[in-house]
């Protein structure tokens, strides 16, 4: 019950603006383009990465690399299950996988802290990669696999919905007292053991539940690309891009990786058609930039020079 | 309330502590008292189940909590406040004290209980939605308490309530601890500062490498020339 009365909790006004923007968005195939459909879609995925990455680093400090790891584990669930289950099913068969995945590989590697954490992980998609390559050519005799194509404006549906419940459950862990918790984790670990939190449990189940929605975001983006080999699917860039939109947009709120994400990816896509050769140059000086000008991000940026303005406004009054 | 039963633990091979007995009644507070890396840390931890003894029991109103697991035990009504506070520096005061009520009794209950830690600490009512980390040394000191206290705590244990204060804070914490066994708290203190401990506290243990030296009332330590020669310098 306390859950669900934290939902009501939320200022109106954020309610409002959250709602509108989503019918917006759930009703664009009406009035959008085709290619606006598609664009959309590839930047709600970034956002799906980007946002479930950040739900288990920002309060705990456990910087994750395996994001591809799930993301693909989704894709290939897909590519085997695709053709046996209808397309929901598929996409939470998706997510349960990555879920399972990361249960195991929470509970091995949790015990790790810092970089060694990091490594492991980025170490995971690689194993992972190769595994499933040996596999495909010496057991299966194939490289890659079709994946059944679905309509664009039903797959733009199905990530809308991820999204949805993906912000959602971010939303309530963050207002909830497991939440405070994941915070308590990563200031001191010793610390929140003795005021009585499974420490090792809540690490791995959050660990866990983002994966599910990298995985459920693989499965659905599965039936874009309709072919798929080891290479596509565990591509290490999906490990990168979502650590450095969360840095670009922040973490302190809510909706500071979407912004970072939704940003990111619209250049990406602009800089990769209209400059294909300066892409990785330009995007290279972007994140530098950010890096080095940003420590909270644009959406502390913006939040800084808004309070600025505050109070000029007040001395002025 | 709590008895513990000849207590060895280790830190991989080497054995921290030996042979360890001791107990507590309700309503009493006990200190433990020894010079650095006597083990008085060690039996705390071991209590509140961050280490498991190699062999020994401790039991908890009848109950074995050796073996069990430092949330159950939380939820059995033991309290810890750690060496040094370890409050949460970038969380707000208030959100400390919630974590203190993590457990799922306790939680039910936070609104009520945080109300009574301000009546003890009124400084933290103050402070409320400030970071922990603008809180001074003291003042930390008072959070980390009170967040022991969050819990709703029967049996609290106390490590170096007083290490790195000033001499009037001391005297407030110690006041403190005497108010908290005023309210039917049972209360286990490790201290170095033995002469203020020995006055405050009903019985104490001197522990040395690890092994129990000297147990009793404090009354009658205060006045053995083993505690006077070793700890008080007389």
């Amino acid at each position: 019950m306390d859950i669900i009365r934290g939902v009501f909790k939320m200022p109106r006004l954020w309610w409002l603006i959250s709602l509108i923007l989503l019918v917006l968005l759930a009703t664009l195939p009406l009035y959008g383009s085709a290619y606006t459909v598609i664009l959309i879609t590839a930047i709600i995925m970034y956002v799906i990465l980007t946002v479930s990455w950040t739900m288990f680093f920002a309060p705990t400090g456990y910087l994750s690399l395996a994001t591809a790891a799930f993301f693909g584990i989704g894709i290939y669930t897909m590519a085997i299950l695709g053709e046996q289950l209808p397309l929901l099913p598929a996409v939470i068969a998706g997510g349960l996988v990555s879920f399972v995945v990361a249960l195991i590989v929470g509970a091995i590697t949790l015990r790790l802290r810092g970089v060694y954490f990091t490594i492991f992980t980025f170490g995971l998609v690689e194993l992972i990669k190769h595994l499933l390559l040996f596999w495909e050519i010496n057991v299966t005799g194939t490289r890659g696999r079709f994946v059944v194509l679905e309509n664009n404006n039903t797959i733009f549906g199905v990530i809308l919905g991820i999204f949805v419940v993906l912000m959602l459950t971010y939303y309530l862990l963050r207002r909830s007292k497991y939440g405070l918790a994941l915070r308590s984790i990563g200031e001191n670990e010793e610390a929140a053991a003795h005021l009585g939190v499974n420490v090792n449990l809540l690490k791995v189940f959050t660990f866990a539940l983002s994966a599910f929605f990298m995985g459920a975001a693989g499965a659905i983006m599965a039936t874009r690309w309709t072919y798929v080999d080891p290479y596509v699917a565990f591509n290490v860039l999906h490990s990168f891009l979502p650590v450095l939109m969360a840095i670009f947009g922040g973490m302190s709120q809510l909706y500071s990786p979407i912004i970072g994400a939704v940003i990111f990816a619209y250049i990406e896509e602009q800089l990769l058609t209209r400059f294909p050769e300066y892409f990785m140059l330009i995007f290279g000086v972007i994140l530098v930039v950010a890096i080095l000008y940003l420590p909270n991000g644009l959406v502390g940026l913006v939040r800084k020079w808004w309070q600025k303005g505050l109070r000029e406004e007040n001395v002025n009054s | 309330m709590l008895d513990i039963n000849h207590l060895d633990t280790f830190y991989g091979k080497a054995q921290a502590l030996w042979n360890i007995s001791l107990s507590v009644d309700k309503g009493e507070i006990v200190a433990l008292v020894g010079s650095n890396g006597a083990g008085k840390t060690t039996l705390l931890n071991t209590i509140c189940g961050l280490l498991h003894p190699a062999s020994g029991s401790i039991s908890f109103l009848g109950e074995r909590i050796d073996g069990l697991t430092p949330h159950a035990i939380v939820e059995l009504g033991i309290s810890h406040v750690p060496e040094g506070g370890r409050v949460f520096t970038s969380m707000t005061v208030r959100e400390n004290l919630e974590m203190g009520a993590y457990t799922y009794h306790a939680w039910k209950r936070k609104d009520e209980t945080i109300k009574q830690v301000y009546q003890v600490f009124p400084v933290l009512k103050e402070r409320e939605r400030q970071l922990a980390r603008t809180l001074s040394g003291g003042e930390q000191q008072m959070l980390a308490v009170g967040r022991g206290l969050m819990s709703r705590p029967k049996l609290c244990l106390f490590d170096e309530p007083s290490y790195g204060l000033s001499p009037i804070l001391v005297a407030e914490v110690f006041r403190v601890i005497k108010s908290l066994r005023e309210q039917g708290i049972t209360i286990l203190l490790v201290e170095q500062n033995v002469r203020q401990t020995l006055e405050v506290a009903d019985r104490a243990c001197v522990l040395e490498n690890g092994r129990v030296e000297v147990e009793g009332a404090c009354d009658r330590l205060l006045t053995s020339d083993y505690v006077r020669k070793a700890y008080l310098g007389l």
